[in-house]
């Protein structure tokens, strides 16, 4: 009988995409949902229209060559806008910057031009009926929220990662627990102290009354006895 | 060992690779770059150490952003494109094409299939152009082509700027008509069908109208030139569509998604290949065909020369196999 080496594991409840890179590390990727992806392409669209609108006005003191140009910048930004924004400057157009998002490739690695060229050619498609229907509908539907352009050229909207800043745990007298705890066990107490600024303190009382038995630690003190464990388990600090 | 003491012992490490990082994606002074992959993988193990000690969600998710950062600068797809640009023009399109061939056959009998007969009823019945194509711009395409005013295509024999115009119209026209034709395909492969057929109709219609009520000659040495370029163009869009729309129908072995990914990565090279020809073709309608002092006979030999540069190349560039360069 062959026993499995390790625990299957379980798909997070969350929309989580998680990229396993050559090191053997996972690497969760946020993909952004329909609504956040609308309004950044909204923006993106009211950009693009400003500066047509400039340049077409510019232009018209050029008489026949600002047309020609005209047409051609017309061209070269409803087709290209989105695609030179996207390799030069790491998957970010504006609007995309603005909302915090970025385009990656499905194994996590920056945009290409042919993977960019392709998303952003068969967004014509995405756009049918009318008003971005299939592409919504595409977006909904899938997993990791991709409309067709993005299952065809592979690649992925994400939220891009902002940076962290450390919180403080409560004070409490570091202390060992009183039960061997697994590891993901020892990850939630050190959750509940570090994300304890965040909750409300009834709420935070909840939480630790939950554990007061199981951890075998004084119900009435058990926010103070948990803060203690997961100072214990984090070590002195310096 | 205890989280603290981790964090104490590697924090210059990773403040050291933070700062890499940042010059990176700046893209300043790469100097230390050659000690990168190594910081990364060191970072890598770090991670992997901190989730199997079950260590604090800030510190395991602040790894995660460095790694992922990391990652981001380290692994890239491999594009060179100046040297590519040059071998997918001398060789990997043409190769592409004949690969292709299948739709691009396909694609072909479709668009100049409806051409031609499209040309040959409206030259045999011509009342039927009516049907086809508002009697306006049937108006307008008999002013544009009348050999008595003596000028061709869309305006009068124009001036430097008004070519200008001609060339930034056409580049948009038509390649926003190949686009269409080609994304079309994801439909299944029925959009793409439909607008060969309907592009086909009507050039077509126009064709065999023009040549019915005498204005032949204007309109075929108009054409003639950009024409191989334009026409062959709008084929092989619509060949890259049916491409896209027949890894759907038919995924073979692979789930849809995934052989829709296969077949879009090769349709899309196709599209680039189209795109230079429209250009070409563009800067042809607009410096050559429209001249009106060339004698007819001129232009029909350039324009069957272009013909057969289009088929020569096609079928035969880039046969003989290079060392890779």
């Amino acid at each position: 009988m062959l026993e499995p080496t390790a625990p299957p594991r379980k798909a997070p409840l969350d929309t989580r995409h998680q990229v396993e890179t050559p090191e053997g590390i996972d690497l969760p990727l946020r993909p952004a949902g329909l609504m956040v992806r609308a309004v950044a392409f909204a923006i993106d669209l009211g950009i693009r229209g400003l500066i047509l609108g400039v340049l077409f006005i510019a232009l018209a003191f050029l008489g026949k060559l600002g047309m020609g140009l005209g047409s051609l910048l017309l061209f070269a930004i409803s087709w290209w806008y989105m695609v030179l924004f996207e390799v030069l400057r790491q998957g970010r157009s504006p609007g995309k910057q603005w909302l915090g998002l970025r385009v990656v490739h499905d194994d996590g690695t920056p945009i290409g031009w042919s993977a960019s060229l392709l998303r952003n050619l068969l967004r014509v498609v995405d756009l049918l009926p009318f008003g971005y229907c299939l592409g919504a509908i595409s977006c909904l539907q899938y997993p990791t929220f991709k409309r067709l352009g993005d299952i065809a050229a592979g690649t992925l909207v994400v939220y891009s990662e902002r940076p962290l800043s450390r919180p403080q745990l409560p004070e409490a007298e570091p202390r060992r627990c009183p039960v061997a705890l697994t590891l993901s066990e020892q990850r939630a107490v050190l959750g509940f102290a570090e994300r304890q600024a965040e909750l409300s303190p009834a709420r935070v009382n909840e939480l630790a009354a939950l554990l007061a038995q199981p951890l075998h630690i004084s119900a009435p003190k058990a926010v103070s006895e948990l803060n203690g464990i997961a100072r214990g388990l984090l070590g002195p600090t310096p | 060992m205890k989280q603290s003491l981790f964090e104490t012992r590697h924090k210059a490490e990773w403040e050291r690779f933070a700062l890499a990082l940042e010059r990176l994606e700046h893209g300043k002074d790469t100097a230390q770059v050659s000690a990168f992959p190594k910081a990364y993988r060191r970072l890598c193990q770090h991670l992997a150490l901190a989730q199997e000690r079950g260590y604090s969600s800030f510190l395991i998710d602040s790894l995660q952003q460095q790694v992922l950062r990391g990652h981001q600068q380290l692994y890239r797809h491999r594009s060179r494109l100046g040297a590519q640009i040059i071998s997918f023009i001398l060789a990997d399109f043409p190769r592409l094409v004949r690969e292709e061939w299948r739709f691009v056959v396909v694609a072909s009998l479709l668009f100049f299939g409806s051409l031609i007969g499209f040309a040959v009823l409206v030259y045999l019945f011509p009342q039927l152009i009516y049907n086809l194509i508002p009697a306006e711009q049937v108006r307008e395409m008999q002013g544009m082509y009348d050999p008595v005013a003596g000028h061709l295509g869309r305006s009068a024999e124009r001036a430097a700027s008004e070519d200008w115009v001609m060339f930034g119209y056409y580049v948009m026209h038509n390649i926003g008509i190949a686009f269409q034709t080609f994304a079309s395909g994801l439909l299944m492969g029925v959009g793409s069908g439909f607008f060969l057929l309907y592009n086909g109709m009507i050039i077509g219609a126009v064709a065999g109208h023009l040549s019915e009520i005498g204005f032949g000659q204007t309109f075929w040495s108009f054409v003639i030139g950009h024409g191989s370029f334009e026409l062959t163009a709008i084929a092989l869009a619509g060949a890259a569509g049916l491409k896209l729309g027949w890894a759907l129908i038919a995924p073979g072995r692979l789930t849809r998604g995934e052989a829709l990914r296969l077949a879009a990565q090769k349709s899309v090279l196709l599209v680039c290949g189209v795109m230079l020809f429209l250009l070409i073709a563009a800067f042809i309608e607009a410096y050559w065909s429209s001249k009106t002092s060339v004698a007819p006979l001129t232009k029909y030999t350039v324009g069957a020369a272009l013909w057969l540069a289009v088929a020569v190349y096609l079928l035969l560039a880039g046969r003989t196999h290079h060392a890779p360069e």
